[in-house]
């Protein structure tokens, strides 16, 4: 199955020139949620909450954390991103409030109306949140998204999947990425500079040759 | 900023305003300063220098801070002119001092000969304004030199077969090798294909005030924090300033030329940062604005006298835009290839620069490239299999286990002239200034998207040849955005189909020239910066002569 943001991103990059940079014409003006965080980052420990209330941090924590989860490895949780989240709603991009004002309540609704006996997401075991999140999730298969998004909605699941990759992902020095925990994960080392070899597969390279004439003449 | 940079009143009549200051402009502005001449240079973004270039994925790509901004300058795309065209992302482009030079990747082949007379070669093609250059390239050749040691270009003459006679080699060694181009050299000579080290605008050695590349990995889409990446920023416009002659004046948005009762350019009218207007004076007008902005702000500077738009009696200004062909296929390896580390590309292939139009049934042509241009967040976003799920345990486990295993390659080819392919002034969309927006028609010749497939197919088969675990991609579509803006104000000897001479004037104001995307005739195979630029350092050199005969003032 292919899905159908990834075809979409491929699709924009269709032409030449449109490199893999540019696949940010697809990332939504959702993602200046960021900007300012790295100067309050620097400023807050231990972490303070500028815009979720406590509770609502741990729902968005909750939520992350099912998007980036925690296994052998840090997830969401480690990597701090509901700080990275809530600053940047705090400071600059105040137009994304009202998505996750929104969408907040409707995730808990969402919640009781699939598991009755459960009044929070955070509540719910790993199973029943992934089932929730499933039914938010616009890109998912049909049979696994029962509901329609609110008409008209900015897609709370899709703001909050994408921030929390960013706050996952960003340079540690902008307010995410706690420790440099999830650059840790997808092994990519938090050095300013790099020499070569870089690889394993340039780590044993002779040097450019000229084409064997052998090769030249078939 | 340097401080013994002059500052011109808007009211002297200074020797020449240069509008835009990328990778043309930052040039004409160190050449023409250079030879004695009073320049000032209105570039609409901000001065930003190595202090401001930050590794922040989310404010440069989120947020353009270093490009056109599509809340401030909102854009329309429509296929065909019968078609009403729809707000829609229609291009990016650099806006800042430095333009697109600043945050591109700095792929620096040369055009080669074919280029020129390709027309002549293969014969017409119907229903295209496929055609000659009036310049080959052995006129263009000095140039591209000059271009290599002045601006900065690593590389190694003599490694490809197909390339173009040259008259120095490159002034220092190509750029490291990263393991991305080590599979695509072993993938491509198993083909029986001949890759060699990619030239880049980027510095193998260090240079007076300017740094070595120190491999960083935020390359692409970001500026240089250390003045590796040969811009127009970190080379022309500090020599340009190094002369005393030449004010570069950020924040100014030229959109209007203002011409007098003779049909003269008298100079250039910009909105400050405050949205004060001005306008400054000057004996001629360059405009280096891209191939987009350019043929926007001729089409916004109609007046009574030039009711279609300045230099437009041709009526083609805007049109026979090309994009460039092409397409990307991604592939996993076994082991680690970290190509996060480092600049993009370092291997090239033009086996497939030239292809015969009777044995593969289509015009056209292309190069291939090795290369990893993903920052974290957008290979989360773009670079991981299309099949893997985009949250959860398994998205996790495939970050961890690809971003490190994954390159791509990139096909670059040629796009054919159409006079229906354009930017134009949108009649409803206006932009944060109350100016009409910019307008993208276009949809790709056949041959264009037969190109494009081809190419990927010998991509896929390099791939194959490489031993790859993994690869994909989709075959070739319809352009609907643009990064590569070329041939919209075309030059040529012929005032009816073109709108600059060989010498950049405009055939119908004296003393205006255009120089940059807009100025090209066919659009080479992709990578066309390092053509803007040597036509640059030409056109200074035939402006120079101009004015040095009274020619322009006159």
């Amino acid at each position: 199955m292919i899905n159908e943001l990834s075809r979409r991103n491929f699709l924009l990059r269709a032409g030449t020139g449109i490199s893999a940079a540019w696949v940010s014409a697809n990332w939504p003006a959702l993602l200046s949620a960021a900007r300012h965080a790295h100067e309050t980052a620097q400023a807050a420990k231990p972490p303070q909450l500028e815009f979720f209330t406590a509770e609502q941090a741990i729902e968005v924590e909750a939520i992350s954390a099912r998007i980036i989860p925690t296994d052998s490895t840090p997830g969401a949780r480690e990597a701090g991103v509901v700080y990275f989240i809530d600053r940047g709603l705090a400071t600059f991009a105040v137009d994304d409030q009202k998505t996750y004002r929104e969408g907040l309540p409707e995730m808990q609704a969402r919640v009781n109306e699939l598991f009755p006996t459960i009044q929070k997401f955070s509540a719910a075991t790993p199973e029943q949140q992934d089932e929730v999140l499933h039914s938010f999730d616009e890109h998912a298969t049909t049979a696994r998204r029962p509901f329609r998004a609110r008409p008209g909605a900015q897609n709370f699941f899709e703001t909050l999947r994408q921030h929390t990759i960013a706050g996952f992902l960003i340079d540690p020095e902008y307010g995410g990425n706690d420790s440099g925990a999830g650059w840790k994960v997808i092994g990519r080392e938090n050095e300013h500079m790099f020499q070569p070899p870089f690889g394993y597969y340039d780590k044993d390279y002779p040097g450019w040759q000229p084409m064997p004439k052998e090769a030249e003449k078939k | 900023m340097t401080v013994d940079q002059p500052k011109y009143k808007t009211t002297d009549e200074v020797d020449f305003v240069i509008i835009g200051s990328g990778a043309a402009g930052g040039i004409l502005a160190k050449e023409l300063s250079t030879n004695g001449f009073r320049v000032v240079v209105l570039e609409q973004g901000p001065y930003l220098t190595e202090k401001d270039f930050t590794h922040n994925e989310v404010e440069i790509l989120g947020q353009d801070k270093l490009t056109n901004h599509p809340k401030l300058q909102p854009t329309t795309f429509r296929k065909t002119p019968e078609e009403k065209a729809k707000p829609q992302r229609a291009l990016v482009y650099g806006r800042c001092v430095g333009g697109t030079s600043v945050h591109f990747t700095a792929n620096f082949w040369r055009f080669h000969e074919i280029d020129f007379i390709e027309r002549s070669k293969i014969g017409p093609i119907a229903g295209t304004g496929f055609t000659d250059w009036p310049i080959t390239y052995a006129d263009l050749e000095p140039y591209y030199t000059k271009v290599e040691w002045e601006i900065g270009v690593s590389g190694l003459a003599g490694a490809s077969p197909f390339d173009p006679p040259r008259s120095k080699p490159y002034p220092m060694p190509p750029l490291p090798v990263k393991s991305s181009g080590v599979i695509f050299e072993r993938g491509a000579r198993k083909m029986g294909w001949h890759p060699f080290p990619a030239p880049m605008a980027i510095l193998s050695q260090a240079r007076p005030g300017r740094s070595a590349c120190i491999n960083c990995g935020f390359c692409l889409a970001f500026g240089c924090e250390v003045g590796a990446k040969s811009s127009s920023l970190a080379s022309a416009i500090r020599m340009a300033e190094k002369t005393g002659r030449c004010e570069i004046r950020p924040n100014s948005y030229v959109h209007r030329i203002e011409t007098d009762a003779n049909g003269r350019a008298v100079g250039a009218v910009y909105f400050d940062e405050n949205r004060n207007t001005y306008l400054q004076k000057a004996k001629a007008v360059v405009v280096c604005a891209n191939g987009a902005e350019t043929p926007r702000l001729l089409l916004l500077s109609a007046n009574k006298q030039f009711p279609n738009g300045l230099a437009n009696s041709s009526g083609i200004v805007g049109k026979y835009l090309m994009l460039n062909s092409g397409g990307v296929v991604t592939g996993q390896f076994e082991h680690p290839l970290n190509d996060y580390k480092g600049y993009a590309v370092s291997r090239v292939l033009h086996d497939f620069y030239e292809l015969d139009p009777q044995k593969v049934g289509f015009y056209g042509g292309g190069g291939l490239d090795a290369r990893f241009d993903f920052t974290p967040i957008g290979f989360a976003f773009g670079g991981l299999p299309p099949d893997t799920p985009r949250w959860g345990k398994e998205f996790k486990a495939a970050m961890a286990s690809d971003f490190n295993r994954t390159m791509e390659i990139f096909c670059h080819g040629t796009s054919l002239p159409l006079e229906n392919n354009s930017f134009s002034l949108d009649p409803e969309l206006k932009d944060a200034w109350g100016l009409p927006a910019l307008r993208l028609t276009y949809k790709d010749h056949p041959d264009d998207l037969k190109l494009g497939n081809w190419m990927f197919l010998r991509a896929h088969e390099l791939f194959e040849a490489a031993g790859a675990q993994k690869k994909w991609g989709f075959p070739a579509q319809e352009q609907q955005f643009a990064v590569h803006l070329l041939g919209t104000c075309r030059m040529g000897n012929d005032p009816k189909t073109s709108v600059i001479n060989s010498d950049h004037r405009t055939h119908d104001v004296k003393n205006l020239f255009l120089c940059d995307g807009s100025s090209l005739v066919t659009s080479g195979r992709g990578q066309p910066t390092m053509t803007i630029e040597a036509l640059a350092f030409r056109a200074a050199d035939r402006i120079t002569a101009l004015a040095r005969r009274g020619e322009i003032s006159g």
